[in-house]
């Protein structure tokens, strides 16, 4: 008798650990697929989305409903499947170079670009053809980001100009009006005061992103790397970017904070209590303030970034995602022509707006005020202050980062490495970015 | 004929081992032969291979950042060594003693966590572990007064909670292993000793310890391969792949950072024969130590 209980016991655990294991399968990939284009009729096409931002699809959805009423011969059902943003692009990376597996349709993270242009078969669709219509409207260099000689390979969502996010019920405590903050010396002076008065922090050192250093070498016309391509991140403009960096955190202007940069979970949820009383981030950030950071309503200005000297470049471009169509897809051109539909034309880069609240790359809506200062806009609502007046002011100022080959492997370094013996652990900058250079030579070697 | 040859004596041996031999020539030998052979290649998927002869290796042996990962799998697999053999065994002695109370809720309680998903527990450990002062690891200290701890950003620690995470994970199966191997201990063994008057130490000494030689030898050997080969602990311990320094990177982390990330599957292939040698010379060492080679005398 008692052999069978044991028996029988072990045969449950059995059972069990098999029923569990499987849960933990399905937890693990956490995909969620979900189809879109319910308004198309049974003749429709089905064609496949892969991203790694939930709101992409619901700006695809958006334009599904439109293209489906204007292109009734021509009709698509979208079945959308959103991954993880590691998971995604190595199954993507997978996918396309193996010609097995592949959607139709997928978007691809600006830093990641460069690994899927690699070798001479790039397993993109060129999407020039689509592109001629919306040349002149389109910001230039956010084609040239996806793009690999003259082939354009990929459609941004937006710009990404830099701006400054400023927490205006935190500073005015401090006594600070950011209206004078200017330089980056009237940003520690403002920084001092609102640590001094609060005890809070101004901004972010960031240790697990590069959104610091390409907007304080953009500033000084510098890149990560040269006309070539090749890395040179201990040029002196880095060394004299991460030394300011390095004395703002020491007067407590900036700190690390839990997560490693803006874009995080757990810093998100750090601006939301208010221990941070400024942002400096790329425009896109505007959407993570209205979606993840509600306590936050009515307490934010928008105006443009601090310089080392008045006269210098106020922004760069940064971040991005290239929504691209893959060579093994059934219906290559009706994915292209709904790429182009969905990412370039007025209709959609008005949707991007109002859905997403990116600042659109094709520059007429930047324009029409009726689209940019609409009062039912939930960003416009959002803010003190209203987005486009400072895009406005800024927009020839607009500097562009290169997204190239070593791309991917200097952020890598900087990200896991660099930034945190710098900022963590008070390493010398000039020390910490020469063995930076050596180990992305090295690496790309 | 058939019939004949299904009941052959001579065959049927051969038929019953097919499966396994099938499994084995298709799933380990032909992938490790082709990796073999990768690993001297310039390879990406979608690229003709080049043949670039031993410069994976060379630029391997300079590569800080895999001995990084070398430094950081074999340190946790010494921590798993220290922790989960002698615990484990400690623990099925005091299960397996007919004076303890509540065996069976003690028993399936240790081993629980080993049918969670490693994605879900490295999950909570993370937020455990997490350096804001409300995770549950710095809140509990800050009821001692001590300040906030960045336990994934420092390589101590992190090492630290990934073997809290191994030992809160494995100790249960370890056990079940040496619990088995308890159960087939002759009682007689023990009655014997009592009459000679040998203190509970003693037996254990002289007694658990030498019987339960192949249960530890068995244990030791999977330690060393999971200890070296772990992956998926680091990978959500850290949020991905990337931890900051690198500390919590191993090999496996980055065999998969080359080759699946970068899509360099040659340089990958080297970092995986590199992990297949290290863990076939320690073992195979363990094993000829620890007498396995030898002949059973009796």
């Amino acid at each position: 008798m008692k052999k069978r209980s044991t028996l029988i016991s072990i045969v449950t655990i059995l059972i069990l650990s098999l029923v569990l294991s499987a849960c933990g399968k399905s937890d693990d990939s956490s995909n969620s697929t979900q189809q879109l284009g319910a308004n198309a009729g049974e003749n429709a096409t089905e064609l496949s989305f892969w991203t790694f931002v939930d709101l992409h699809g619901k700006h695809l959805d958006k334009m599904l409903g439109l293209w489906n009423k204007e292109n009734p011969d021509k009709q698509i059902k979208l079945n959308v499947t959103v991954m993880p943003y590691d998971d995604m692009h190595n199954k993507l990376l997978l996918a396309v170079t193996s010609g097995k597996g592949a959607p139709d349709i997928a978007d691809i993270e600006l830093g990641q670009f460069p690994k899927f242009l690699e070798g001479d078969n790039v397993p993109l669709e060129p999407l020039n053809d689509v592109f001629a219509p919306y040349k002149d409207a389109v910001v230039p260099a956010r084609v040239a980001i996806y793009s690999k000689g003259d082939q354009v390979y990929g459609f941004d969502y937006h710009v990404g100009a830099t701006l400054a996010f400023y927490n205006t019920e935190i500073l005015e405590a401090a006594g600070v009006d950011y209206k004078t903050i200017k330089t980056w010396e009237d940003y520690k002076q403002a920084g001092i005061k609102v640590y001094e008065k609060t005890g809070k922090y101004l901004g972010t050192a960031d240790t697990s992103a590069i959104w610091q250093e390409s907007y304080l070498l953009a500033q000084q016309n510098a890149d990560f790397t040269d006309e070539n391509g090749n890395p040179k991140v201990n040029s002196p403009e880095m060394v004299k970017a991460l030394e300011m960096l390095v004395d703002l955190q020491k007067n407590n202007v900036i700190h690390t904070i839990p997560g490693g940069q803006p874009d995080t979970e757990e810093a998100k949820g750090e601006y939301n209590k208010g221990n941070y009383a400024s942002a400096l981030m790329p425009e896109w950030y505007m959407s993570r303030f209205v979606n993840e950071m509600k306590d936050l309503k009515g307490k934010y200005a928008i105006a443009p970034l601090p310089v080392f000297e008045e006269g210098q470049p106020r922004s760069v471009g940064l971040g991005g995602t290239g929504t691209v169509v893959t060579k093994s897809g059934k219906n290559v051109q009706l994915a292209k022509e709904f790429v182009a539909f969905a990412k370039l034309s007025k209709e959609a880069t008005t949707e991007i707006w109002n859905t997403l609240g990116f600042d659109p790359i094709n520059m007429d809506v930047w324009k029409d005020e009726a689209v940019t200062k609409n009062p039912d806009n939930e960003y416009v609502q959002y803010f003190k202050t209203n987005a486009f007046d400072t895009l406005n002011e800024i927009k020839d100022e607009i500097q562009a980062i290169k997204s190239v080959k070593a791309s991917p492997t200097i952020g890598n370094v900087f990200n896991t490495v660099t930034l945190n013996a710098i900022f963590e652990d008070g390493k010398d900058v000039k020390e910490a970015l020469d063995e930076a250079q050596a180990a992305i030579e090295q690496e790309l070697k | 004929m058939i019939k004949k040859f299904v009941y052959s004596q001579k065959v049927a041996p051969y038929v019953f081992v097919l499966p396994f031999i099938l499994i084995f020539l298709i799933f380990w030998s032909y992938p490790l032969a082709n990796s073999f052979v990768m690993s001297f290649q310039d390879r990406m998927l979608g690229q003709d291979p080049k043949w670039i002869g031993e410069a994976n290796y060379s630029k391997l042996f300079t590569d800080k950042v895999f001995l990084t990962a070398i430094k950081n799998s074999v340190v946790y697999m010494l921590g798993t060594l220290v922790l989960l053999i002698p615990f484990p065994m400690l623990f099925a002695v005091m299960i397996n003693s007919k004076l303890m109370v509540g065996r069976e809720f003690f028993k399936s309680s240790f081993f629980l966590p080993a049918l969670t998903s490693v994605a879900v527990a490295g999950t909570i450990f993370r937020l455990t572990f997490g350096e804001m002062e409300g995770s549950l690891m710095n809140s509990f200290l800050g009821l001692f007064g001590v300040e906030p701890i960045k336990f994934l950003k420092d390589g101590e620690w992190s090492m630290a909670a990934l073997l809290i995470l191994a030992c809160w994970r494995w100790t249960g199966v370890n056990m079940l292993y040496y619990l088995s191997g308890l159960k087939s201990i002759d009682n007689e063994y023990y009655e014997a000793a009592s009459i000679d008057g040998a203190s509970a130490w003693q037996k254990f000494r002289a007694i658990t310890m030498p019987l339960l030689k192949p249960t530890t030898i068995y244990v030791t050997t999977i330690s060393v391969y999971a200890g070296l080969a772990m992956f998926t602990e680091s990978l959500m311990m850290f949020n991905g792949n990337n931890s900051p320094k690198n500390i919590g990177l191993t090999i496996v982390g980055y065999l998969y950072r080359q080759g699946i990330e970068k899509n360099k599957l040659g340089y990958a292939a080297a970092v995986g024969i590199v992990l297949l040698v290290i863990a076939m010379v320690i073992n195979l060492t363990q094993l000829k130590l620890s007498g396995m080679f030898k002949k059973e005398e009796d």
